[in-house]
């Protein structure tokens, strides 16, 4: 029995080592790529049409959604916002809380979730099926570094995106705001832009909003590009790669999103 | 996968590792090379030369080690032990740049073509002229065309891959193969999953683009009738072995029982039909509580 029991304990113990090993090696795999890809950088930028389609791939084919969706955010915050704000009275202060909420965390974040969804996705589908397909193995034989001709570009391509679409986000959820506040529940528009221009700051308010939007492009698109890379050639390892995209991007984004807001907000009164 | 290493210019220069084989005689060389992925052995003690200028076809079943040959010669996969020397140079000693450099004289034809899908053909052949050369567009559009000339599909330059039949995609990978006028053409499976009509076309245009071009071939495909008759020498490889080798005429007269298999399609050999497993009447009344 103690014999049983012993190994027992140390197969469980080998499983833990495995599992930090493991991670620790993919973690070291994933700070090596992302330096391979910065490497390929200036050499991406160089030949800017490859990262202006990918901007468009990424950036331009999300507008609809991102937009879509900043626009009844927005509408939904004003209306459940009149209802709180009213019982205290407070009911001009909808356009500093319809904007505060946007610029600082709706805005980042649910673009960053959309984007993670519709463009992050593509993105590791297209990297894994051109590595199944061995698109990428006829690149390197004809002597085209795949991580400066289809990595770099599509890694600089959510980059430059995602601070472009929290802003448009946060841009059509405060028009959002506006339509339901001011012309639904009838708030002076006067009050409900005053309230806003005097509350919200430039910095620490949409420049914050604007860093976490790119940090959240930074992650989303290292995610994607990477799962994509890593894939395994195989119709079922492209589909868990997508999988992965998706849900390691939006854990990503939670948690980056907490950590920047404690030091970003914990001077504003919020810890 | 691994990831390739940061190209260093300064270190790439005194990386030019050349090898003893004289470069004019034999295009490659591979000489007593060993790979093995982890601990699964797949090749062992393979030596073998191809001349320039030759159609050299590596032979074998399914599994057998064939593409990892071809891998070991682009460059892709490192040896064990031996050496793989292309072009008087000793490749797995290359640094990243160099051996970037020494694949810019290769073209390679993969197992089902490998176009890039969100290119059209003619961007797809122009896709090494683009990368690798300034030419100006004029110049790029016209040898394009002659490629695509070469193989007979000029007038589905505008189509898009996913347009295209397996033939025709083979077709469009092997121009783009040659886009460069290449020293070495490899070809994964040229002949896989072809029609008997553009399996002919498809062995045709090897011999003749070999022969117009004066470029050396490695064909590695298990179609024995199609490569009997453009080839000029044969090598046939067994569970990582080379087992048998010859000119065309010398394999059809061979009684080597591995050739014989092959050449016969016979299911059992040298090459068994059962997969290792233990006795079949054990197996069957075997105590399975």
């Amino acid at each position: 029995m103690s014999a049983e029991l012993t190994a027992g304990v140390a197969q469980w113990l080998r499983r833990i080592g495995g599992a930090v090993t493991g991670a620790a090696s993919k973690l070291g795999f994933v700070s090596r790529f992302l330096l391979a890809v910065l490497w390929h950088t200036p050499g991406a930028f160089r030949r800017m049409h490859l990262t202006l389609r990918e901007i468009y791939f990424a950036g331009v084919l999300s507008l609809v959604i991102i937009l879509m969706s900043g626009l009844f955010v927005g509408m939904v915050l004003s209306l459940q916002g009149y209802e709180t704000l009213k019982r205290y009275g407070a009911d001009e202060q909808l356009g500093i809380l319809v904007a505060l909420s946007l610029v600082r965390e709706l805005g980042p974040v649910m673009s960053g979730l959309l984007f993670a969804s519709r463009a992050g996705s593509a993105i590791t589908a297209e990297i894994g099926l051109m590595k199944t397909t061995e698109q990428l193995a006829a690149m390197e034989m004809m002597a085209v570094d795949p991580l400066a001709r289809v990595v770099a570009p599509r890694f600089w391509g959510g980059v430059i995106s995602m601070p472009l679409l929290a802003a448009l986000f946060s841009a059509f959820g405060i028009f959002g705001g506006y339509v339901v506040g001011v012309r639904l529940i009838g708030i002076d528009a006067g009050a409900f832009w005053g309230q806003m221009k005097a509350g919200v700051d430039v910095w620490p308010d949409v420049t914050n909003g604007i860093i976490k939007s790119f940090v959240f492009g930074i992650a989303v698109s290292l995610i994607a590009v990477f799962e994509g890379y890593d894939a395994k050639p195989t119709a079922e390892g492209v589909s868990s790669a997508t999988t992965r995209t998706v849900v390691m991007s939006s854990l990503m984004i939670l948690a980056l999103d907490f950590v920047m807001t404690v030091f970003m907000f914990r001077g504003a009164s919020v810890i | 996968m691994s990831l390739p290493a940061k190209p260093s210019s300064s270190r790439a220069a005194e990386a030019i590792a050349t090898c003893r084989v004289d470069p004019a005689a034999a295009a490659v060389e591979l000489t007593d090379v060993s790979f093995a992925y982890d601990v699964r052995p797949i090749l062992s003690g393979i030596t073998m030369t191809i001349p320039r200028g030759k159609i050299v076809a590596i032979m074998g079943a399914s599994g057998s080690g064939k593409t990892t040959m071809l891998r070991l010669i682009g460059g892709q996969l490192r040896p064990k032990s031996g050496g793989v020397c292309v072009g008087g140079l000793s490749v797995p000693d290359l640094e990243p740049e160099a051996l970037y450099a020494l694949r810019r004289k290769f073209g390679m034809l993969f197992q089902f073509g490998a176009l890039f899908t969100d290119m059209s053909v003619f961007e797809n052949i122009a896709f090494p002229m683009r990368e690798h050369t300034e030419l100006p567009e004029e110049l790029i559009r016209d040898l394009v065309l002659m490629k695509l000339h070469a193989v007979g599909l000029r007038g589905a330059a505008h189509l898009m891959p996913a347009e295209l039949s397996g033939g025709m995609a083979r077709r469009v990978a092997l121009a783009r193969a040659i886009a460069l006028d290449p020293m070495l053409v490899m070809y994964d499976e040229p002949f896989a999953g072809l029609d008997p009509i553009s399996l002919g076309v498809i062995g045709q245009l090897i011999r003749r683009l070999n022969d117009a071009l004066s470029i050396t071939s490695v064909v590695v495909t298990h179609d024995v009738y199609e490569s009997l008759k453009i080839v000029d020498y044969l090598y046939f490889v067994s569970e990582g072995r080379i087992v048998a080798s010859g000119t065309p005429e010398q394999v059809h007269a061979s009684d080597d029982p591995f050739v014989r298999q092959f050449i016969d399609g016979a299911s059992d050999g040298p090459v068994p039909f059962h997969y290792p497993a233990p006795a079949y009447r054990e197996e069957l009344f075997a105590d399975v509580g």
